[in-house]
C-alpha cells in the first residue's frame, strides 16, 4: 500500500512501486486531467507538482511521490479560479486543448517563482511543454494576463 | 438579406415536439432541395445539400445547440453553433453547446478535414436558426393576433411593439413546435449579424483549463480493461508468430491474441490505410501492466514478400498492390531523384515550353525537397469500445465517422445502426486521424474479451504507425527572356507515393509556356494526408521558386507576383486557373501594407491559396549567434466572412508557429523500413523559444461566404520563411528541415 497526498486529499493505492505517478492518476484514480503524451519526460502534458515543483508524471515512480505533496491540474485551484487559470480562459488560449494542463501547470511553478516573468523568463520556463497547434504566443499573453491579475489581487 | 427556399415539407421535418417541461424540439431531415434566391447556387458544392442542424429550447431559457462535426482544434464546436444563434437572434450566453451523435440520416455530412466544416454548414446551419425564429415568430402572431411583420426579436424575446406585447422564446416555444416549418425563410444581411464577426470562447474552455474529461483518452467504464498491440518494428514487416505464454503470467495481464484488423477478401474504403493489419493484442488491468507486457512479449516478425487488396478511392476501385522490401530514405532519395530526370506524367500544358525554354536569354532551375513528416498530435492515439450483446459503443479520435464505422460494421458482423460513435472532442489529428484503425481494433479486442476496452497506442506505435506526409521533391525551370519578364514555367513535382501537384494552381494561368509533371514512387510505408495535403510542400517551395525568379528579373518580389496576378486576371493563359486573381493579389496587398514591407530589407514573402482561403504572409528574420530565429510574422488571409475572429486569429497564429516547426525541425527518416524516431527525445518539434516573438494577423474584410481556416495559411509559411531565412543569411533553403538543408 503507498499513501499519497493529491490535492489535499489522502489516498492509498495497492500498486507496483515502478508504476509513474500518470498512470496512478489516470488508470487507479481515475483524474484524467494530467495527460499521457510521450512516456520520456519530453512533452510535458502530464506535468503535475511535487512538493512544489513541476516534475513530468509519466517518468515518476509512485514510489518517490509517497507521503508527498501532489498537486495535478484538479487541484490548482478549488474553483478553477487560480489566475492562469482564469487568464486562460480570458486569453482563449487553447486549440485542440490537450496540452493546456500540462501548460498551466507548469506556469503556475513559474509564477510562483517570478511573480512578474519576462518573455525570456516564460520561455526558458516553459520550454518543455510542447504544443503542436501552436498556441505559444497566447500562453506567453496569457501568463503575462496571469501575471497582472496576481498583481492587482496582492494590491486589494 | 437573402431568401431561402426551405422545401422542408412535413416529411422532411424530423421531429417538432414537445421536450418535458413545454420546450421546443427542431430538427431538418434534409436540405437536398435547397436554393438560394439572390446568391449563386453554383457556389454552393453539392455537399452542403444534405446537412441539418438541431436546436432544444428549454422551458427555463436554455438553448441547446447541437455541434455536429467532430472536434480537433478547429473550434467547429464553437463557430458553428454560433451560425445557428446568430439567426435564431439568441443571447449566446444562454446557449450551451452538445455534441451531436454521429447520425448523418438527421445532420448530414458529419467529419473534420479539408477545412469544409465552416464552409459546408454556412447556409444549412443559419437556415436552422431562421426557421426556428420564423416558427417562434408565427406562434407570437397567432397567439397575440397580431401580423407576423410586425413582430420583431431581440436576444431571445419576441416584441410586438405596436401593443407592448413581449415574450420570451421559451414563452413561445412549445406553440412554435405546432407550426409547420416555413417553406421559406430569410437570412440575415451580415452587416446585420450581431454574433458572427464577434469572438466567442471556446465553449470547452473551462473544462479544458480545469482537467476535465473531453477526450477518448479520458473514458472510463466499469469493468473496463486496458488494452495495447504491438506492432511490426518497420514497414514490410508482418507477424510471423508470438509467445503469449512469455507474459501471461505477468501481473495485471488478462488477455494476450493476435488479430486481422481486416477480414481477408475486405473491400478497404479510401481512408483503410493501414500497413499493419494484423496485430497482437495485449488486455489487461491497467495502462501500466500491459505496458511491461508489451516489452516483454516474446514475437517474431518477419518481411513480406506479397501484399495486396482492393481499395475504394476518389476514382473507384483499384487493387493496391503493395512493394515488399525494407526501404530507407537514402533508397528514396535516389528514387526521386532519377525519377525527376526523366519525363514525369503530364499534368498541364500551356504554349510550347521546350521551345522557349531552349531559346531564353536566363534559365533558372532549381530543386526542392521534404522529408515524410509524422503527425505529431499531442494525444497519442487512443481509442475505447464496448461491444455487447445489444450493439458496439465505440470512442475514439475519427475525422471521419462514416467510413471508420463502414469498416467497424463489417469485421466485427454488426449493421451500422447497431453501432455508436462518440464523436468525443481530439488532442489534434491533423489529417492523421482520418485513418482511424484504431476504433476497429479495439472493437475486435473488446469483442473478444467481452468487456468494455481503452486502447492505448504508446508515443511510439502513434509514431511507427503512422499515415505521413509523404517525402517529396519538385525541379522548377523558370525562362526569362532579355526584358525579364517570365516566359515560361515548368514544374516537376512527386513523392513517395507522391504529392498532390495541382497543375491549375498560380502561376498557371499567368505564364504564356507552362508545363507541369508529376510522378509518384510506390512504397510500402505508408502516407495520407497532413494539413493541407500536396500543398504543405507544393505550396512552399512554389514560393521560394517564385522568389528567385522575381531577384534573377530584378523585381520586388511582391511586385513580381502581382504583375503575374494581373496578367492572370486580365489575359488568362489556358481553359483553367484554380484561383481568384483579385483575392490573390488583396492578400498580397494587405501584407504588403500591414508589415510596411519596404522598411525592413531582411524579411520575406509568400502567398498561396489553399483550401478555399487565400493567404500571405511576410517573415522577418533575425541571426543570432549562427541561429537564425523568426522574429516576427505579419498575416494576410481572406477566409470570406470571419466567423469567430479571437478564435479564427488563434488559427491562422497556429499554422505559422506549427509551419514554422515543421520546414525547421520536422523529418521522418527510415533506415531498412524502421523510423529512425519514435519520440520526442529525438524528433524535433517546435517549442515556445523557437516561436516567433510577434504574429500579427489581418483578415480581408468583405462578404464573401467564409471557408475554413486549419489549412489556408499553412503552405506559404514554409515559403516565407525559405525567404526571409535567405535574405537574413545570403543563403538559399531548398531542402527542408532548413536546419539541415541537404538532400
Amino acid at each position: 500500500m503507498i499513501s499519497l497526498k493529491i490535492n489535499q486529499k489522502q489516498y492509498d493505492v495497492d500498486v507496483n512501486p515502478d508504476m509513474p505517478l500518470l498512470w496512478v492518476l489516470r488508470d487507479v484514480l481515475q483524474m484524467p486531467g494530467t495527460k499521457y503524451g510521450c512516456g520520456v519526460a519530453s512533452c510535458g502534458a502530464c506535468t503535475v507538482h511535487l512538493n512544489g515543483d513541476a516534475v513530468r508524471s509519466c517518468v515518476t515512480k509512485i514510489s518517490r511521490a509517497a507521503n508527498q505533496e501532489v498537486v495535478t491540474i484538479e487541484g490548482l485551484s478549488p474553483n478553477g479560479d487560480h489566475p492562469l487559470q482564469k487568464a486562460w480562459l480570458e486569453a482563449d488560449v487553447p486549440q485542440c486543448g490537450y496540452c493546456q494542463s500540462g501548460q498551466i501547470m507548469s506556469a503556475a511553478v513559474l509564477l510562483r517563482e517570478k511573480p512578474d516573468p519576462t518573455d525570456q523568463d516564460i520561455d526558458d520556463a516553459m520550454n518543455g511543454n510542447l504544443c503542436r497547434c501552436g498556441t505559444y504566443l497566447l500562453i506567453r499573453k496569457a501568463i503575462h494576463l496571469a501575471a497582472d491579475m496576481q498583481k492587482q489581487g496582492a494590491k486589494i | 438579406m437573402s431568401v431561402i427556399n426551405t422545401k422542408y415539407g412535413r416529411r422532411s421535418f424530423i421531429k417538432s415536439s414537445f421536450l418535458a417541461g413545454g420546450g421546443l424540439m427542431l430538427g431538418f431531415n434534409s436540405l437536398a432541395s435547397l436554393i438560394t434566391e439572390g446568391r449563386a447556387l453554383e457556389t454552393i458544392p453539392d455537399e452542403w445539400f444534405n446537412i441539418n442542424a438541431y436546436l432544444k429550447i428549454s422551458s427555463d431559457g436554455v438553448f441547446t445547440i447541437k455541434a455536429p462535426h467532430p472536434e480537433f482544434g478547429t473550434d467547429v464546436r464553437t463557430s458553428l453553433p454560433m451560425m445557428v444563434a446568430e439567426e435564431l437572434d439568441v443571447d449566446w450566453k444562454k446557449v450551451v453547446v452538445e455534441q451531436a451523435d454521429y447520425k448523418p440520416s438527421i445532420y448530414g455530412r458529419q467529419y473534420t478535414g479539408g477545412s469544409r466544416g465552416v464552409m459546408e454548414k454556412w447556409v444549412p446551419l443559419r437556415t436552422t436558426g431562421a426557421a426556428a425564429r420564423q416558427m417562434l415568430i408565427k406562434a407570437a402572431a397567432k397567439t397575440w393576433d397580431v401580423p407576423e411583420a410586425e413582430i420583431t426579436t431581440e436576444g431571445g424575446v419576441l416584441y410586438h411593439k405596436a401593443s407592448g406585447k413581449s415574450a420570451k422564446y421559451e414563452e413561445m416555444a412549445a406553440r412554435a413546435a405546432e407550426i409547420p416549418v416555413p417553406e421559406k425563410v430569410a437570412l440575415k444581411d451580415p452587416k446585420d449579424f450581431k454574433i458572427i464577426g464577434t469572438s466567442r470562447a471556446n465553449v470547452d474552455l473551462i473544462k479544458m483549463v480545469t482537467g476535465k474529461a473531453p477526450y477518448s483518452s479520458d473514458i472510463n467504464r466499469e469493468g473496463m480493461l486496458y488494452a495495447m498491440v504491438v506492432i511490426p518494428p518497420a514497414f514490410g514487416m508482418k507477424l510471423k508468430s508470438f509467445d503469449a505464454l512469455s507474459v501471461k503470467s505477468m501481473p495485471g495481464i488478462k488477455d494476450v491474441f493476435s488479430f486481422k484488423t481486416y477480414e481477408d477478401g475486405y473491400k478497404r474504403n479510401m481512408f483503410d490505410t493501414n500497413a499493419f493489419p494484423e496485430l497482437v493484442a495485449i488486455v489487461g488491468n491497467s495502462t501500466w501492466e500491459v505496458l511491461n507486457a508489451k516489452n516483454k512479449l516474446k514475437v517474431e516478425w518477419q518481411p513480406f514478400t506479397e501484399q495486396s487488396f482492393v481499395m475504394a478511392g476518389f476514382r473507384g476501385e483499384q487493387t493496391v498492390v503493395v512493394p515488399p522490401g525494407l526501404e530507407s530514405s537514402s533508397d528514396h532519395k535516389a528514387k526521386m531523384k532519377d525519377a525527376a530526370d526523366k519525363p514525369g506524367r503530364q499534368m498541364r500544358k500551356d504554349g510550347n515550353p521546350e521551345e522557349v525554354f531552349k531559346n531564353a536569354a536566363k534559365v533558372i532551375e532549381r530543386t526542392y525537397s521534404a522529408p515524410f513528416l509524422p503527425h505529431y498530435m499531442m494525444e497519442p492515439i487512443t481509442s475505447f469500445a464496448h461491444y455487447t450483446d445489444e450493439g458496439l459503443f465505440v470512442a475514439g479520435p475519427v475525422q471521419s465517422p462514416e467510413t471508420t464505422i463502414n469498416t467497424i460494421s463489417s469485421r466485427i458482423g454488426l449493421p451500422p445502426e447497431k453501432i455508436h460513435i462518440e464523436l468525443t472532442r481530439m488532442g489534434g489529428g491533423f489529417g492523421r486521424h482520418f485513418h482511424a484503425h484504431c476504433l476497429t481494433e479495439a472493437a475486435v479486442i473488446s469483442q473478444k474479451v467481452k468487456a468494455p476496452i481503452k486502447l492505448q497506442y504508446t508515443r511510439e506505435d502513434t509514431t511507427n504507425m503512422g499515415s505521413y506526409r509523404p517525402a517529396c521533391l519538385a525541379v522548377y525551370r523558370a525562362a526569362l527572356d532579355k526584358d525579364n519578364n517570365l516566359i515560361a514555367f515548368h514544374v516537376k513535382a512527386g513523392g513517395v507515393p507522391d504529392n498532390g501537384l495541382n497543375a491549375n494552381a498560380f502561376p498557371a494561368g499567368a505564364v504564356d509556356n507552362y508545363l507541369a509533371e508529376s510522378f509518384s514512387i510506390a512504397s510500402n510505408i505508408t502516407s495520407g494526408w497532413f494539413r493541407a495535403p500536396g500543398d504543405n510542400f507544393i505550396g512552399g517551395v512554389e514560393q521560394s521558386f517564385l522568389d528567385e525568379i522575381a531577384e534573377a528579373a530584378g523585381k520586388d518580389p511582391i511586385e513580381f507576383r502581382l504583375e503575374l496576378l494581373k496578367r492572370s486576371k486580365e489575359k488568362p493563359v489556358g481553359a483553367r486557373a484554380d484561383y481568384d486573381a483579385s483575392r490573390y493579389a488583396g492578400v498580397l496587398e494587405l501584407v504588403r501594407e500591414k508589415s510596411n514591407w519596404a522598411a525592413n530589407k531582411k524579411r520575406g514573402v509568400a502567398a498561396y491559396l489553399c483550401h478555399r482561403a487565400y493567404a500571405a504572409h511576410v517573415i522577418d528574420v533575425v541571426v543570432k549567434d549562427n541561429v537564425s530565429r523568426v522574429q516576427s510574422v505579419f498575416s494576410a488571409v481572406d477566409c470570406g466572412i470571419v466567423v469567430n475572429p479571437d478564435s479564427a486569429t488563434n488559427m491562422v497564429e497556429g499554422n505559422v508557429v506549427d509551419a514554422i516547426g515543421h520546414a525547421m525541425y520536422g523529418e521522418l527518416t527510415f533506415t531498412k523500413g524502421k523510423p529512425d524516431s519514435s519520440n520526442l527525445g529525438k524528433y524535433r518539434l517546435i517549442r515556445m523559444n523557437e516561436a516567433p516573438k510577434n504574429i500579427e494577423v489581418h483578415f480581408v474584410k468583405n462578404d464573401i461566404a467564409p471557408t475554413g481556416l486549419g489549412e489556408g495559411p499553412y503552405p506559404s509559411v514554409f515559403g516565407a520563411l525559405a525567404n526571409a531565412l535567405y535574405k537574413a543569411t545570403g543563403k538559399r533553403f531548398y531542402h527542408q528541415p532548413f536546419i539541415k538543408n541537404s538532400f
